[in-house]
Order: structure tokens, then sequence, then C-alpha cells
């Protein structure tokens, strides 16, 4: 366990994938909403297998020594676990900048407060519509959308740099542009408009979601439409959905190269969504020193860089750029963690698997699955309200 | 963010706002700039100037300093980190505390 005393990496590894800039946190998977997209496993942990306070305070002193710069809160919920003000206020401590991902419906001025106090740097909210109809159905969850808008006005009453994050799909991307002006009415500094990407839940509702080839050239519109008329006054980042794209997306900015995710019970992931893997095992924060994690996992390393990977990718003038797609979704759709990601049309998958499932757009029913800990609930059938979506 | 902002001058007192973090890195030695989901990496004379922007010292003091200290032309330097302190402004990474009064 070379360079366990320094805290940090050892030279060569530096040199060899790099010293990692952002941690996703997800400190729970508890969540009072039960978005159908949530990019938690469907195999939630429960609070029993949490990590603990001191636990956390560690970790964040050993991703402080590592180099890591930002760390997301995020879950689950991350506001469902009392301590986090104590875990806000060590990561300011240490030098990391943090974030705040939350869906805020929980959330009180109070809490904000004391958590800005403890020296919270930036808060997200999450949105599922720009109406209340939509949007908490969507997340399962009554009066969701009002608490949102509640809670943005707080972040921006205390100075605190605001994102509205909001995830896209068939359902409602009619609605990017009052998505857009919803933001530039919160005060929000930026706007992530994110396509749903198909794992784990989203996956299961994947008829659901997936959304029309005429919707999405109509958001890339709206989004360019918007950015040229906003500028710096609303920043947008916007996530291309990669089933319409021919090459596939730089995943994570390649596997374990800048980024980590570490689960509610300490497991260190290469992105959120990487336990959809099933054939892979993480090593944990509870067994091991991050630094030693970051440099020796075996998981981390299975997929890092280009020599593991297969034709069509370990010829392709592009590997470096992209670095063969998403092993996640490679998983899901093929079976193996190591194929090209399908979403790529060099990939021999692609007409099969994407044309089925551009079907899913124009068929699908719009019936959603809710996230729950007891492993999905199909959406009650009701009367159709109006036709008006 | 903010509506219609003014371009910084002589008499501006340019500031980080409380989310904006200028750090030093020792893992990779150099110096950061923290903002919401942004690493930036100033160069060294962007750092300099980060370093004395403190809401209080105006942009013109600012260039009186650098020039005592590189013995260089005031204005040429006023010229550059105005320009450089408002493509900073532009994203929201930096404020101007003159106009708060």
């Amino acid at each position: 366990m070379d360079g366990d005393t320094m805290g940090g990496l050892s030279p060569a590894a530096t040199a060899r994938f790099g010293i990692p800039v952002a941690v996703l946190a997800e400190i729970t998977h508890r969540c009072p909403l039960q978005c159908p997209y949530c990019s938690n496993p469907v195999e939630m942990e429960r609070a029993q297998a949490e990590l603990s306070t001191e636990d956390w305070l560690r970790v964040l002193g050993e991703l402080a020594d590592l180099g890591v710069l930002q760390v997301h809160f995020s879950g689950g919920e991350p506001l469902v676990r009392r301590d986090l003000e104590r875990l806000v206020a060590r990561a300011a401590e240490v030098g990391l900048y943090t974030n705040l991902i939350t869906s805020a419906v929980t959330l009180t001025r109070e809490r904000l407060a004391a958590l800005a106090e403890a020296g919270l740097d930036h808060v997200q909210i999450s949105f599922q519509s720009s109406e209340e109809g939509l949007g908490n159905r969507i997340g399962g969850y009554r009066k969701g959308h009002a608490k949102k808008l509640e809670a943005a006005t707080w972040v921006r009453d205390l100075d605190l740099p605001l994102t509205v994050n909001a995830v896209m799909h068939r359902q409602n991307l009619h609605q990017l542009p009052e998505i857009i002006e919803m933001a530039v009415a919160l005060d929000a500094a930026r706007l992530e408009v994110a396509n749903v990407q198909y794992y784990g839940w989203a996956l299961r509702n994947r008829a659901a979601l997936m959304p029309t080839l005429a919707q999405i050239e109509t958001a890339s519109a709206v989004v360019e439409a918007a950015r040229a008329r906003l500028g710096p006054r609303l920043v947008i980042d916007y996530v291309e959905p990669d089933y319409y794209a021919a090459r596939p997306k730089k995943c994570m900015g390649g596997w374990g190269r800048q980024f980590f995710n570490i689960s509610p019970s300490g497991k260190v992931l290469p992105c959120h969504a990487a336990e959809t893997i099933t054939a892979l095992d993480f090593d944990s924060v509870r067994d091991r020193p991050l630094a030693w994690i970051w440099e020796h996992s075996h998981a981390l390393n299975l997929y890092r860089g280009t020599d593991w990977m297969p034709e069509p990718c370990r010829g392709c003038a592009h590997k470096e750029e992209d670095y063969g797609g998403c092993r996640c979704q490679a998983f899901a759709l093929t079976g193996e963690a190591g194929a090209t990601d399908p979403a790529c049309a060099l990939s021999p998958r692609h007409e099969e698997i994407f044309a089925a499932a551009l079907r899913d757009s124009a068929t699908g029913s719009d019936r959603f699955t809710y996230r729950n800990f007891a492993g999905g609930t199909l959406e009650p059938v009701t009367e159709p309200a109006d036709d008006a979506g | 963010m903010s509506e219609a902002r003014a371009a910084l001058g002589p008499q501006s007192r340019p500031a980080l706002p409380r989310f904006v973090k200028l750090r030093h890195d020792r893992a990779r030695g150099i110096w950061v700039l923290l903002a919401p989901e942004r690493v930036l990496v100033p160069d060294e004379t962007a750092v300099e100037v980060l370093k004395l922007c403190d809401g209080a010292t105006t942009l013109d003091e600012i260039a009186a300093a650098l020039a005592r200290r590189y013995d260089a032309p005031r204005a040429a330097i006023l010229t550059d980190i105005a320009a450089m302190l408002d493509d900073l402004a532009a994203k929201g990474f930096l404020r101007d505390m003159s106009e708060a009064s």
C-alpha cells in the first residue's frame, strides 16, 4: 500500500491517469421523490448500510489530500441526512468547493441558512417540469413543484449561486422554452438541460421517456436560440441524448480519469450508474484509503485508458476522444461492459439496438414505473384529465 | 445574473463573490479558481491580479501596484487587467464593489 502515508497518489499514478477533479458523494439513497429516471441503482442501499458521520468526515479529508477540488453532496436526497451541515462544514474546512444537489422539497429557509453558514458554495435544484401538474406527477410527490420554487428564492436571498437542473424526456421536452424562462425568473446562473440517460430506472421506463427525433431537433434549436439571446446571463449546459447521435458521449471524461462517485455505503464507483454493471466488484472506503482505491481498484483499472478496447474501438481514430463511450450503456444494451457503446454508429449492434429503442418513442405508453425501495411501483391508471400535453 | 453590467473602470473595486474561490492546489502545484461546476486555471499574472481583488482596492491602484512590481507601464497594465476581469465579471465570477454603494 505505497503512498498511503502520504495521503496522495504515487507519481506514476498521477502521470498515468491523473488526479480526480470532482467527486459525487451520494450520501443516501433515501428520497421523498420517485422520479422514474432516477440515476440510483434499481437495488438501492438502505439507511442502515449508510456510512456514519465519522466515516464521511474522514473521507472528506482524504478527498482533499488526494487533490479533489469539488464535492457534490447528492443522493437520493442529501437533506435526508441530519448530519449534512457537519459534512459541509468539514468539506469547507479542508478546502473542498461544496455543491448541494437537491430536490429541495424538504428544504427549509432555516436549514439552508445553516448550510450556508457551514460553508456551502452552490445549490443545484432539480425541476421535473415548468408547471406543477406534470412536475408533481413525474416526481410522484404532491406540492413538490411549489416547494422547489420557494426554495430557489431562498437560495438567491442568501446570495448563493443557483443551478436549475432539468431532466428532459418525451413527456416534458415540449416545456423546454418555459423551463428556460423559469430559470431566468429564478435568477439561476446555470441551467442544466440533461436528457435522460437510459440505464437502471430510466431503462425500465424507456418506453415512457424516449423522445422523438423531432423533439430533440426542436430542443437543440431552442437551446441555441436561448444561448444567443441570454448570453452569460444564464449559462445553459445541454446534454444531448446519445440515442440520436452518431458518436457516443465521452462518458465521465473517460472511465476513472477525472471523477468518481461514493455510494451511500462507501463504494467507490467510476460514475453514479456503474453498479448497474453487475459483474463488477467495487472497493469501499470502509476497507481501504481513497488514494489506494483510486490507484489500485480493479474496477477502476478495468476500463481505464484504451488498452482494454475491442475492435472497432481499438483501431479507431476517435478512441481518445470518446474512450469508447459509456460502459454502463454497453452493458445494459449488449450484456458486455467491454463492448463498443451501441450509441456509436460504428458499433455492429448500433442499428439493431437503436432502431428498437427509437420505436419506443412512437409507440410506448406514457405510464411510469416509480422508483422506490420496493423495486418499483407502476403508476396508477387514472381517467385522462386532459390531452393538452 | 444581474442585468446590464457596466464595464470595469479605473475606479472599480473588484472582488470575488463569496462563492468563487481562489485556491492554491497542492496536489497539482497550480492556482485554481473554483466556481459552480467549474474549475478555471488562471495564468500567473491573473493570479497576482486576483490576489489584489479585495473589494476595497481600486482597479487603478491594482494596476499601479503591478506596474511597480513588474516595472511596466501602468496604462497598458490597466487595459490588460480590465479586459481579463471583465471577462470574469461577465461569467458572474467577479463583482465590482464600487457599484454596491
